[in-house]
């Protein structure tokens, strides 16, 4: 057996100028917030940047009071006093669907919150622990997921006469944690094994720095992504509900005003009065799912570069999915 | 002067649907400070399990595992302080380190963990380190993994073993993941370390040809049995065991000649 | 073998789960609405139909809570959930019957419709990367977050009250009893339609989405790049190779999505007044009919599981791997 034996510092040297060196530096918030920075993303994030501005905005965005009655114009067409047209009782339809944008966001995020915080509590726990605890965890998550929620939602709902914010965000939200903590079960087990968590135990860290510490700002994309769907179902689940006329009409939303629009014969005339509320839920839908689509691509990479590198591949004539493996015969090609 | 006795180990995993395993059976040695012992064997042959258990990942189902003649504590300041003077390199640059956090992070944690040195002098601590493995520190400390290579994510994880001042080293297959011409010099950087440190070194790898060059006596594991163990040059040159023997004649030789059509494993 | 047994286990308590759940639903409800209508009607409910709603409403306080549940769990195994007080004191199971099949059909086949429709176009779309197919993604987006009620106003609109192609409600002409004619399942097809288009448009664009996702990771792998250098043909290696594996997960995410759907066609229901039991659960919520509420939310419940079931079933039967979990 022979071993090539070079002079121990110069190999060494050697070594650490072949290595390549990449001189970006990147700040620790920087990095967390990175799965933002792609084009869906920020598109998204734009779209529902405009929606937290006309919430918040509300009084100054809209003309009129959304409950402000003008007998005078009764289901006017849209036109310049009132851009959106006006209902059956001369309320002004775009005053209706801008403050009806406050209902939404805030008991949509109000649901993602504590669907997400319990999602993280219940699905981290159950990846950490391993055999009886994490079972029967997991048993509960799975209960959770298969029981259909709006069935559930409506019953309960329909007991009070008006239910406060809180308990709709909160009965949205029990309908809701169980697809999050599912899928950061999974993650967590994953991370569990992986050779830098067992580097800290080998250390000596404590249990909840390992948690705290190492393991949960690798789970950041997928708790974003969890969040930002909880949103999106807690969203569509409100405006289901205040269509349906569970949710008293004391709290404003998008769906209100379809109901207001179905129980007074909106349809199929008065197009103004329920088409825009219905394209905003759908927009706000879209604007969410964006956000989750850039998360997804950053942490699938795959994803991110399959588009590009078919178009760069075509541009240059070869196929992707050819079945064929185009040879060309190159200048200059080493032998 | 550190004596580490791992003596009569046997280790058994549940396996579901097929019973038990046994991945070390009545295995035992002594690891000295200044002293590097090269365990080799091929995959399965439970390795990685001493390493677990010497790093009390695992627990060992029968035998006693002694520092200095005291058993390893499970639990408490006792094992926190076992965990400080016994440290391991793992074998996967990539899977070792935290992809989320600066170098620097995974050098302070444990000199904060273990009260190395004062608040004040971590910062210069976490330098005089990543020096240590010949890494250059203002360009290495603020980086992540992954702008790292290999090579010098295994230094960074060698100094991370270090940071506690440890008295014996566990090195898991430290450079089977690296490439082969840089493996020499992670090789070198621990035995210099080693020397500097009068540390005690158990060398695990597959590879006979680094055990030699590396380590003072070798072990032979095959299936959880140690089959062969003696002074590194007589292992080599004249292995008693056939499995040492095979993993000794399944090394290539550059210097062997292929006669055309044959393929002879013989030794010239 | 034993991922079968280990699933039924899990459904089995999921159904004890559900079950248990709703005998505490109407427990935890103000009111009691039951009692009043007992006081009210005294003469017209027979003594066993009063005796059940007592059981299954914790009327009667004398028995403990766990001799309550016990009878409960009687009344189930028999079938009886009791009589609906909005529909003359019909038996519950037996109004619940004459709707469900409207719901299975409708839902059923919408929902497969638009799983198979949305799997091949992704799995397309997907093949056909960096294409101009891709421009189908923002559009797959938009569709899948439409809120399907909103989608089926703006359908009857369009196509029943602008263009009087379809009808805009029910499942068949008023007037007509239910039989086996060829004219009655014209009629059934005919305002089915509508409802069914609107289900499978409205979650169309998750399919589409989840499959192509799925897709473009699968084609990474180095058994399709094989299957392409073998020489085989592009469409094999589309459904065979590519597909067949992608598809697994959608299987998972169509078993989890079920519940969803169910609530998106509740309301599909009301839209179209169509017949089946979520227009039956939403009239029986107007009408404080708590008996056939919770009769009904039993049967949802149970019917997502037999889904679920199915859905693991068909994941089994595709995936070779649930096969060797003993080896």
């Amino acid at each position: 057996m022979s071993l090539t034996t070079a002079p121990a510092a110069s190999s060494t040297d050697d070594a650490l100028a072949s290595e390549p060196q990449r001189p970006r530096r990147v700040p620790a918030i920087g990095k967390s917030f990175a799965m933002f920075r792609n084009g869906k993303s920020l598109t998204g994030l734009a779209i529902l940047g405009v929606f937290v501005v006309i919430a918040v905005f509300a009084p100054l965005i809209a003309p009129y009071d959304p409950l402000e009655k003008d007998f005078t114009a009764l289901r006017q067409g849209p036109s310049a006093a009132h851009w959106l047209g006006t209902t059956h009782m001369g309320e002004d339809v775009f005053s209706q669907v801008v403050y009806g944008t406050r209902g939404v966001l805030v008991v949509g995020f109000l649901a993602g919150i504590i669907a997400t915080f319990v999602a993280v509590l219940v699905g981290v726990a159950a990846g950490y622990w391993s055999g009886w605890k994490s079972e029967s965890l997991s048993a509960l998550t799975n209960v959770f997921l298969v029981i259909p929620g709006l069935p559930l939602i409506i019953i309960v709902a329909s007991q009070y006469e008006d239910p406060p914010l809180i308990l709709v965000a909160g009965v949205l939200a029990i309908t809701g944690w169980a697809w999050g903590a599912r899928v950061l079960r999974a993650q967590t087990m994953s991370l569990r094994n992986r050779d830098f968590v067992q580097a800290a135990k080998a250390n000596g860290e404590k249990l909840w720095r390992i948690i705290a510490v190492e393991m949960l700002p690798n789970l950041t994309a997928i708790i974003a992504s969890s969040f930002v769907g909880t949103v999106t179902a807690a969203v569509l689940g409100l405006t289901t509900l205040a269509f349906i006329g569970v949710i008293p009409i004391t709290n404003l939303n998008w769906g209100t005003i379809l109901f207001w629009a179905q129980q007074n014969g909106a349809f199929p005339d008065y197009w103004w009065w329920y088409v825009p509320a219905g394209l905003c839920i759908a927009l706000l839908g879209m604007a969410l799912s964006l956000i989750n689509f850039g998360i997804d691509e950053y942490v699938n990479p795959r994803l991110r570069s399959a588009g590009e590198r078919a178009r760069a591949m075509r541009k240059k004539g070869l196929a992707m999915d050819g079945g064929v493996t185009e040879v060309r015969v190159g200048q200059g090609s080493a032998p | 002067m550190t004596t580490l006795e791992f003596t009569n180990v046997s280790k058994r995993y549940k396996v579901r649907g097929a019973g038990d395993m046994l991945a070390l059976d009545d295995v035992s040695f002594t690891l000295t400070s200044g002293q590097t012992i090269a365990l080799v064997g091929q995959s399965g042959s439970g390795k990685s399990t001493i390493a677990k258990i010497l790093t009390q990942l695992e627990r060992a189902s029968s035998g006693e595992v002694l520092l200095d003649g005291e058993p390893i504590p499970h639990r408490g300041p006792g094992l926190r302080r076992y965990r400080q003077r016994v440290r391991m390199v793992f074998q996967d640059p990539f899977a070792s380190l935290n992809p989320y956090h600066t170098i620097r992070h995974h050098l302070e944690r444990p000199l904060r963990l273990d009260k190395v040195v004062p608040k004040d002098q971590v910062e210069d601590e976490v330098r005089a380190l990543l020096e240590r493995v010949r890494l250059d520190p203002d360009a290495t400390i603020d980086r992540r993994p992954h702008e790292l290579s290999g090579g010098q994510r295994q230094r960074v994880a060698i100094a991370r073993a270090l940071a506690s001042r440890p008295e014996l080293l566990i090195a898991d297959e430290p450079v089977s993941m690296l490439d082969v011409s840089i493996r020499l010099g992670v090789l070198n950087l621990l035995a210099d370390l080693q020397r500097e440190s009068d540390l005690g070194v158990l060398y695990i790898t597959h590879d006979l040809a680094t055990a030699r060059h590396f380590s003072d006596e070798i072990m032979v594991l095959h299936h959880g049995v140690v089959v062969e163990r003696g002074a590194a040059d007589s292992v080599i040159l004249d292995p008693q065991h056939e499995y040492t023997r095979a993993l000794r004649d399944a090394s290539p030789d550059p210097d062997k000649h292929f006669a055309a059509g044959a393929a002879s494993t013989a030794r010239s | 073998m034993r991922f079968i047994l280990r699933r039924l286990a899990f459904y089995a308590f999921t159904a004890w789960a559900a079950i248990t759940i709703n005998f505490f639903l109407p427990r935890m409800m103000k009111g009691d609405p039951v009692s009043a209508y007992l006081a009210k009607n005294q003469g017209k409910v027979s003594p066993e139909a009063i005796d059940s709603l007592r059981t299954l409403f914790g009327v009667d306080t004398d028995k403990s809570l766990f001799q309550q549940y016990l009878d409960y769990w009687g009344l189930m195994l028999h079938g009886d959930l009791g009589v609906s007080t909005s529909n003359g004191l019909a038996p519950v199971s037996d109004v619940i019957a004459t709707a469900l099949p409207w719901t299975l059909g409708l839902v059923g086949i919408a929902t497969v419709l638009s799983f198979l429709i949305g799997t091949s176009l992704g799995s397309v779309i997907g093949w056909r990367r960096g294409s101009r197919a891709d421009w189908a993604v923002p559009f797959a987006t938009f569709f899948s977050t439409v809120p399907y009620f909103w989608m089926g106003l703006i359908v009857i609109a369009v196509f029943s009250t602008t263009l009087g192609w379809f009808p805009a409600s029910h499942a068949y002409d008023k007037g007509t009893s239910p039989n086996w004619s060829w004219d009655f399942v014209g009629q059934v097809i005919a305002h089915g339609t509508l409802p069914a288009l609107t289900i499978v448009v409205a979650s169309l664009g998750g399919w589409v989405l989840g499959m192509r996702n799925m897709m473009i990771t699968v084609l990474d792998e180095d058994y399709v790049t094989v299957a392409q250098a073998k020489g085989l043909h592009q469409r094999r290696v589309l459904t065979q190779y590519a597909s067949r594996n992608a598809v697994l997960p959608q299987l998972s995410s169509f078993a989890l999505a079920l519940g969803f759907i169910v609530g998106g066609t509740l309301v599909m229901e009301l839209v179209f007044s169509y017949p089946g039991v979520g227009k039956l659960l939403l009239d029986a919520t107007g009408a404080k009919d708590y008996p056939l509420m919770q009769g009904l939310f039993l049967v949802i419940t149970l019917a997502v599981l037999v889904a679920n079931i199915l859905a693991d079933v068909a994941y089994a039967a595709l995936d070779p791997r649930t096969r060797q979990m003993e080896s």
